[in-house]
């Protein structure tokens, strides 16, 4: 965004302190404007008439440098680019690299719908969410347009994610876009020789468009002609080549366009990068060596500045540590990773159900509890205020206490004795040297659970209800 | 010549567009398309969303496609857009970061006999004038990968494992399997027998393993203790003393033991001081100063380990750390710019590398862990390896082999067949 201090905002705003937008101070909404927590629309006085001028200003200088592209409609339409920022400390990336995965239209209707229902169900669970993947590419192989539609057709009707239309030809892209005009797909892709038809076709159909080449100059190019033509949702395609030196240098074309379209606020070429790892099975054939190198290549342009990508391998081994990968660039690092403290329900106990000990470490506190509430064990959960840190570095670093424990459920009011049958609370195994401090604090019986929470069924089985002593 | 077009096939090319929509638009012959009625600038009605316009322009749109000319259409307007016969020409270019003005610090791990040692080969990391692999300045030093050896049988993820069960019991074997075998650039031993709490070896034993392990490689080697704080020192004192002269990297002086001691040793017996921190750039700073200043450490003899937490385990917080760390050297903090190394074994620690299959049942199937695991490493390092890391202490052979086909694609010193981008639209996979 061209402006950047709240100062320089505050000076387009009505100044009058209203608190409608929920701040006390226009000043105040201003920051929250440049860190991008709030919208313009969040100030009721800035949209009345007499303000419009100002308004208008303000949208075009809190703009995000890289210019962001819907693709899709509805609940399941994505947003890719939007960035200000070149490294994520330095506030946090915004809209997470689109994750695409491929069909063609040469397989076998039942073939598609069960591909695309195997993209359309993944999910790992995640810090209290389900990751996913985000969008399906239906590749041009048959060459035939008629036949790319039937595929499209397909595939809209086994799902509402959104689509990328691949192919050079525009007589292919525009057959699909018949079948999905009404679902804002991504055209795939125009080049320098191609351009007037599929620029055509982009105007006409009102969808965005991937422009593709490895030249960065025909790059700049081909997004000046179609800004100049009207389309502004670009996209743009330096080429992945997936080995050697030209893979080298197609990192370093991420890393121009992303310097220019940020750092020197170059407008011409600040549109969203796509990456292609499918490349990776062009050169391998083995599914495991392809999809290993596939993963790597996601991951370094997930990591540098590709803003949406192409897959092909469904294998889990590719994809989880893809979502990951993608969860651990564009988690906010300014959010507090922390739960509310506090002794928490787990399906529905009764005097003889356990209860369990973590930490309000958003990570272990959603993994312990997505643990036990899978595995349907019902239980209270208490989870400690340790300042939002993890069990192992918490008990080495004391946040995690006897007496933090003991006033954990002093606070909830818990009564051991009115709602347990055992009086006995089970410690993180991480935890385990506590036990005779809890023991003394809480006068309460303290089982040492395993190292990993996941692995709480299987213990259960042993250990609980508890032996009498 | 004149086409005609009825109201019916626009109706199923219009798609989704109501067709009731289309009262007021009249449509004659050659796709006439009478606005009479609506009273304003279409160009101007479809901005504003009318629905009767926005009709009236896709009907213009599907003309043009169809081959019409629509700029003769009566009462059309001119197209909201231009059309372009020519590419317009530009030139891209970008800048180079003028603000990455200090090098990283080049540091020689291991010794030839002319330096005093017994090694035949040396490894050197650091020396960059810019973030990995970036077009700013020339790498000099690929990343470099040492891979672990632990002084007594551990407990290992199953696919770790199945590799070493053979040499499980003798750290030299092990060694020489995994630089004869595995491509290992230096090897670590881990003197974790060590540990009071494990099986409290003496720090005379330890030395002995080490010695062991120099005999049975060639290559530079890692000392790394037990992480017991209290007895690290004094192994590692013991231990860098029978490894005189051989510039091993000693692993580690943290804030939270005598490092003064693991100091003093590097600097008596010619080694290097892994100055160790648990994810805190401040911690970093403040304790590669006491090496330097209070402790007499020389530049050339600093790696830094700011930690490494396994892919969905923290590794955000490890990748932004050491982004964070190498960014300040390359502007200019002096006590920052060291060359780092990443205990990249920690991914093991995530349970999609090593569970049979998630807990939760409402996941998608993990599928096997044989490949879940490497590929948990190879991300992680990975990732690091954007940040700025160096140097790679690892443990599954495939993930080393992964990890240094990338990391040297990126360096610039892979070779590759040419490639044609097309292809893959149309490839059958
Ligand atoms: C990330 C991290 C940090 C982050 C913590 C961020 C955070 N919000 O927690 C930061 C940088 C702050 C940090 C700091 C420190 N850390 Co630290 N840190 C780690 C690291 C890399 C990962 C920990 C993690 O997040 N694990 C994932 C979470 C989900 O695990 P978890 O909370 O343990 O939960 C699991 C289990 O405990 C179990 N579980 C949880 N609840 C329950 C309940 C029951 C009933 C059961 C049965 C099981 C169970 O299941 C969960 C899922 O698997 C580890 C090293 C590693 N293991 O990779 C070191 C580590 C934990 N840190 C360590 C240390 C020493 C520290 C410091 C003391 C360092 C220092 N000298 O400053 C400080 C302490 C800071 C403080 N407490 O204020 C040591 C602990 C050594 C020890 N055993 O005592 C470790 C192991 C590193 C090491 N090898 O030395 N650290
Ligand atoms: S709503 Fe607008 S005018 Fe009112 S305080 Fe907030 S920013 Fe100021």
């Amino acid at each position: 965004m061209k402006l950047n201090s709240p100062l320089q905002v505050y000076k387009y705003l009505p100044q009058i302190n209203c608190a409608e937008c929920g701040d006390t101070t226009c000043m105040a909404f201003a920051a929250h404007l440049i860190d991008r927590s709030k919208k313009l629309e969040n100030c009721p006085p800035l949209l009345k008439d007499e303000y419009k001028k100002k308004y208008m200003e303000l949208q075009v200088l809190i703009a995000p440098e890289i210019r962001d592209v819907t693709i899709g409609i509805g609940e399941h339409a994505k947003k890719i680019g939007g960035d200000d920022i070149i490294y994520r400390h330095q506030l946090t990336f915004f809209n997470p690299t689109a994750l695409a995965y491929d069909v063609w239209d040469t397989m076998a209707d039942s073939e598609l719908v069960e591909r695309v229902n195997k993209i359309q169900n993944f999910r790992k669970f995640y810090v209290g969410k389900f990751l996913r993947v985000d969008m399906v590419a239906v590749r041009c192989v048959s060459g035939d347009a008629l036949r790319f539609a039937g595929a499209v057709k397909k595939v809209s009707e086994t799902t509402k994610l959104p689509l990328i239309l691949c192919s050079f030809d525009p007589a292919v892209l525009k057959a699909g876009l018949e079948v999905v005009r009404d679902k804002n797909p991504l055209i795939y892709a125009a080049t320098e020789n191609n351009w007037g038809e599929v620029s055509e076709l982009a105007l006409n159909y009102k969808v965005p468009v991937v422009l593709f080449s490895t030249d960065l100059d025909k790059l700049k190019s081909l997004a000046l002609t179609f800004r100049e033509m009207g389309i502004k949702d670009l996209v743009l395609d330096p080429g992945t080549y997936p080995q050697g030196k030209q893979m080298k240098e197609t990192f370093d074309r991420f890393i121009k366009l992303r310097r220019a379209g940020i750092k020197e606020g170059q407008k011409d070429i600040a549109y969203p990068i796509m990456a292609v790892p499918l490349n990776s099975w062009i050169v391998y054939k083995d599914v495991v060596t392809a999809s290993y190198w596939e993963t790597v290549l996601a991951s370094v342009f997930t990591v540098r500045y590709g803003d949406i990508m192409i897959l092909h391998s469904l294998e889990p081994y590719a994809m989880l540590p893809e979502v990951h990968i993608r969860d651990t660039i564009y988690t906010d690092p300014r959010t507090p990773v922390k739960v509310a403290p506090g002794v928490n329900v787990v399906g529905s106990p009764t005097k003889d159900s356990p209860v369990i000990i973590t930490t309000n470490f958003a990570l272990t506190y959603y993994t312990v509890e997505s643990d036990l509430s899978s595995n349907k064990i019902n239980c209270y959960l208490a989870a400690v205020d340790t300042d939002g840190i993890g069990v192992e570095a918490a008990v080495a670093g004391g946040q995690l206490t006897a007496a933090k424990i003991k006033d954990t459920f002093q606070k909830a009011n818990f009564d051991f004795k009115e709602k347990t049958t055992y009086g006995t609370l089970i410690l993180p195994g991480l935890a385990a040297r506590l036990q005779g401090d809890v023991e003394d604090a809480t006068e309460l019986r303290v089982l040492i659970g395993p190292p990993d929470s996941g692995r709480i069924p299987g213990w259960m089985e042993k250990n609980w209800p508890p032996k009498q002593k | 010549m004149t086409k005609k077009i009825k109201l019916s096939e626009l109706g199923s090319l219009l798609g989704g567009l109501d067709i009731e929509a289309l009262e007021g638009v009249k449509i004659e012959g050659d796709v006439e398309i009478d606005l009479g009625q609506m009273g304003l600038n279409p160009q101007m009605a479809y901005a504003l969303g009318h629905e009767t316009a926005q009709i009236a322009f896709h009907l213009m749109n599907i003309s043009k496609i169809l081959g019409y000319p629509v700029g003769q259409m009566p009462g059309a307007p001119a197209p909201a857009t231009k059309r372009l016969s020519k590419l317009i020409e530009s030139k891209f270019s970008v800048g180079r970061m003028e603000e990455w003005k200090t090098n990283i610090q080049e540091v020689v791990l291991g010794a030839t006999s002319s330096d005093g040692g017994s090694r035949k080969s040396t490894v050197t990391l650091g020396g960059e004038g810019a973030l990995p692999y970036y077009f700013d300045a020339a790498m000099p030093h690929r990343n470099h990968i040492t891979m672990d050896v632990f002084d007594m049988p551990i407990n290992m993820a199953k696919a770790v494992k199945g590799n070493y069960e053979d040499v499980i019991n003798s750290p030299p074997e092990w060694a020489k399997k995994v630089v004869r075998d595995f491509g290992a650039d230096m090897v670590t031993i881990h003197l974790i027998s060590t540990d009071p709490n494990i099986k409290d070896t003496s720090p005379s034993d330890a030395a002995r393993t080490v010695e062991d392990v120099l005999q049975a490689v060639d290559v530079p080697i890692v000392i790394g203790g037990s992480g017991n704080p209290e007895k690290d020192p004094a192994v590692l004192e013991k231990a860098a003393e029978s490894a005189e002269g051989e510039r091993c990297l000693l692993a580690s002086a943290s804030l939270n033991l005598d490092y003064a001691r693991i100091a003093e040793a590097a600097k008596k017996y010619n080694h290097v001081v892994l100055s160790w921190t648990q994810l805190e750039i401040n911690a970093q700073k403040e304790l590669n100063r006491k090496l330097i200043k209070q402790c007499g450490v020389a530049r050339e003899n600093i790696i830094m380990d700011p930690t490494t937490a396994a892919l969905g385990y923290g590794l955000d917080y490890a990748y932004t750390n050491m982004e964070r760390i190498r960014l300040a050297g390359l502007t200019g903090d002096t006590e920052l710019n060291f060359p780092m190394s990443s205990g990249t074994t920690n991914a093991w620690g995530a349970r999609e590398a090593w569970m049979v299959s998630s807990p939760l049942k409402e996941d998608s199937d993990w599928g096997a862990r044989e490949y879940r695991g490497p590929i948990w490493e190879i991300i992680t390092g990975l990732t690091l390896s954007l940040a700025g890391n160096d140097l790679f202490m690892m443990m599954h052979p495939t993930a080393v082999q992964v990890l240094k086909e990338i990391t040297q694609t990126l360096y610039g010193s892979k070779e590759a067949e040419p490639f044609n981008l097309e292809n893959w639209v149309s490839a059958v996979i």
